[in-house]
């Protein structure tokens, strides 16, 4: 393994929990305001997977009064405290895009994965 | 100021979350190989054979490469001493001079980014250069025209890069941004 492999490597967080599409997770962020650091936290469904090894990241959605939020975060990203898996989803799709059509509780709602 | 080999670049998270491109370098040891009155000679890089007439000049030394340096205090360096990478510090302002990859006879569109003709509806005019100057006055091509020719393979200095990481244990400093070359390239790296 040559030089720029291994610090490659080295990016990649080990206590990152597993999740997948469709799961609802709750992400606590590092923010620094007025030079304090609090935490941040964002609960939504995960609709996407994106990247490889340590360029992976994944976007989070949810509805925030009528109205759409998504967040795309880097999953190994120092600014990112920790990852919270709260519901385990059973979906048919790599890809969640279809949530941003839906209206209503189809859009928040997915079916509950009984394997976890 | 120090030698080092570009050994690839990728991308590194900064403590406030950024991914930033990165180049690493194996930057040193560098040993100082000879001290003049206002530079120093250093040399960098393992190799197994040393001809006679460097032999002579570097005594037990076997460094593959050499190259003066000016320095405002020679006085302070010793022959056979160590110049590492805890030479920079984390932040530093630093300079990389490298010589860039070969292009070849490369033409004007390339070279000194010229816009070219349309390509099709008739047009023969496709990366041609146009006009070179006007006619009988002055009646010569200016001095400094551009066109096309002998393309990189040449030095050139990257100013402005910071030092974001430093690995002592495997000679490592990864620095923001591109420097010239191609990977396992010779590069001279001066705090700015």
């Amino acid at each position: 393994m040559n030089i720029v492999e291994e610090i490659e490597k080295k990016q990649i967080k080990k206590d990152v929990p597993s999740f997948k599409v469709g799961d609802t997770i709750k992400v606590l962020s590092k923010i620094i305001e007025g030079g304090k650091e609090r935490l941040q936290a964002f609960e939504g469904i995960v609709i996407k997977r994106q990247g490889h090894k340590w360029r992976e990241t994944f976007t989070v959605r949810k509805i925030v009064m009528g109205i759409g939020v998504e967040k795309i975060l880097p999953i190994y990203s120092p600014a990112i405290d920790s990852i919270q898996v709260i519901k385990s989803g059973k979906v048919n799709r790599a890809k969640l895009y279809y949530l941003r059509k839906l209206i209503g509780s189809a859009a928040t709602h997915i079916e509950e994965d009984a394997k976890n | 100021m120090m030698l080092g080999y570009k050994k690839g670049m990728t991308q590194i998270y900064l403590d406030n979350g950024d991914l930033a491109p990165v180049t690493i370098v194996e930057a040193g040891p560098c040993f100082v190989s000879q001290v003049k009155e206002k530079s120093i000679q250093v040399g960098f890089g393992k190799t197994k054979h040393v001809n006679k007439p460097k032999s002579g000049h570097l005594k037990e030394l076997k460094l593959k490469h050499l190259k003066e340096f000016k320095v405002s205090k020679p006085e302070e360096y010793k022959i056979g001493q160590e110049i590492n990478v805890e030479f920079f510090k984390i932040g530093d302002i630093v300079k990389v001079r490298g010589k860039s990859i070969g292009k070849g006879f490369a033409g004007t569109v390339k070279r000194w980014h010229f816009t070219r003709g349309p390509m099709s509806h008739g047009s023969k005019h496709h990366r041609l250069p146009g006009s070179i100057g006007a006619g009988t006055t002055p009646g010569r091509v200016e001095k400094g025209t551009r066109m096309s020719g002998r393309m990189g393979n040449r030095f050139i200095t990257v100013k402005g890069l910071k030092i974001l990481r430093i690995d002592k244990d495997n000679n490592i400093v990864m620095i923001s941004g591109a420097v010239p070359g191609s990977n396992n390239n010779l590069l001279e790296i001066y705090k700015q």
